[in-house]
């Protein structure tokens, strides 16, 4: 009976690995309930398990999308989809500028490219809730949000420049194994426009007074939390047709679980 | 034991690819001859139900200007407004014009705003003729259609969500042409806009 039950166990062992190990390019993240700095009710909020990819897309990996669905080209990416910043630092269709590197995140993409690129993997796109957590790693904690040297290093970032052309995986690997959360590009999520705290949001928006600039100070969990302020404040100041130069993506899937 | 089964069920998930990518592909090429212009709304390849339980896609409201709101039918604050907003709007349209422009209703709750209560929420609000649709769509896709309209929202509680108050004008090639941010703001603008392109 023990000899059964060690078995079974082994058998587990070997599977999950086998298993996570079948995305390739992705770590599984094991989900939990946390506060971010904007929940719902400022409450909790859960995440599921789900696995992510350990680099942000890279400009060789964004080729081979754009060969494969030409619509999403440069010369073929309908506006509505992608301002005229689209791709700005490529040569043409499927050349980069000779100042680009093959290994940097690839950025000047929109919202909806972002999607798009990530569904035809059979991914998707993080929600903010999902960014957020895994975001708040840093190399040996799950949540370091209360160390002022987290805080820190995400500032020093935020202020270094022109951190887009470098390569992908040469910051700090985190808690979960991904890269490049903080230090290298902004990151495109699913709901980035669940984020009511651009200064339109003063005239348009209702039910806002813990999700306004204004009212923020009051409601945010985490009155340290500089960084995160900032995340979601550029978040909230996006467009999804719009193409930056310091705004990239990853993309997560989700764990499916069939009964 | 069930776990290992889980685990191995889900080995089978990850070939799902992106079969829905390759049919939008081939549909823009069959339609080629109707062009819709980059800037259309009706590039949009979502699918809505209406509060008819009819299957729409947005393409087949080309031809008619469209006035777009997104509403949640459970709101209590702000959605009323702008509810009152949109008949207003469309008594100001002179009887001529009436019959070129349509009402677009979009829930961003689709979970609660079956068509049966986008039925009931339309008929209660006297918006049940022809020109109004109700729709709601898959989340991916309400959340899709509110970045084009640069509507935000978020659920923050299990009834409520926050959200931007925008009232969108689209023309016959569903092309943006005006946005009236705000309640009560007055609607004179949109319906001069409206009356404008409308045939």
């Amino acid at each position: 009976m023990k000899t059964q039950a060690f078995r079974l166990l082994f058998a587990l062992f070997v599977f999950q690995t086998m298993l996570y190990a079948q995305s390739e390019g992705m770590v599984f993240i094991e989900g939990s309930r946390y506060l971010p700095l904007y929940g719902r009710d400022s409450t909790v909020v859960e995440v599921k398990d789900f696995e992510i990819d350990i680099y942000p897309v890279t400009n060789t990996e964004y080729l081979d999308f754009v060969v494969k669905y030409p619509k999403w080209q440069k010369s073929q990416v309908v506006s509505l989809f992608a301002d005229e910043s689209y791709l700005t630092n490529w040569k043409n269709d499927l050349e980069l500028k000779t100042s680009e590197k093959n290994d940097s995140p690839v950025t000047y993409v929109s919202w909806f490219a972002a999607k798009a690129y990530c569904k035809c993997q059979g991914k998707r796109l993080p929600t903010v809730d999902e960014w957020e957590y895994v975001a708040m790693a840093d190399e040996k904690t799950k949540d370091a949000r209360i160390k002022s040297t987290y805080n820190q290093q995400i500032l020093d970032w935020y202020e270094a420049p022109r951190t887009n052309t470098s390569v992908v995986g040469k910051t700090q690997k985190n808690y979960w194994g991904v890269y490049d959360l903080h230090g290298l590009v902004w990151e495109w999520t699913l709901d980035f426009n669940s984020i009511l705290i651009s200064g339109e949001s003063r005239k348009d928006v209702d039910k806002d007074s813990n999700l306004f600039c204004g009212s923020a100070a009051i409601n945010a969990t985490d009155l340290m939390n500089y960084a995160a302020f900032m995340r979601y404040a550029i978040r909230g100041s996006l467009k999804a047709k719009y193409s930056m130069k310091n705004l990239g993506f990853r993309c997560v899937k989700d764990i499916e679980i069939q009964p | 034991m069930f776990r290992l089964i889980i685990l191995l069920f889900s080995c089978s998930i990850p070939f799902i690819s992106c079969v829905e990518k390759k049919k939008e592909i081939a549909s823009e090429a069959n339609e080629k001859n109707t062009v819709i212009s980059e800037l259309s709304i009706f590039n949009l390849p979502s699918r809505w139900t209406t509060q008819n339980d009819n299957d729409i896609e947005l393409k087949e409201l080309q031809g008619d200007v469209l006035v777009m709101v997104m509403i949640y039918t459970s709101c209590k604050a702000a959605c009323p407004r702008l509810v009152a907003d949109m008949r207003a709007i469309e008594a100001q349209i002179p009887e001529n014009k009436k019959e070129n422009v349509k009402y677009v209703l979009i829930s961003i709750d689709p979970e609660t705003d079956t068509p049966k209560r986008l039925k009931e929420f339309a008929v209660e609000n006297g918006m049940d003729s022809n020109e109004w649709f109700f729709l709601r769509g898959s989340e991916e896709d309400t959340r899709e259609f509110a970045a084009v309209l640069a509507v935000n929202y978020k659920k923050i509680s299990p009834i409520d969500f926050s959200h931007s108050n925008i009232i969108s004008v689209f023309n016959q090639k569903g092309e943006l042409v005006h946005q009236k941010e705000g309640l009560g703001v007055n609607t004179k603008e949109t319906v001069n806009k409206i009356v404008e392109i409308a045939r």
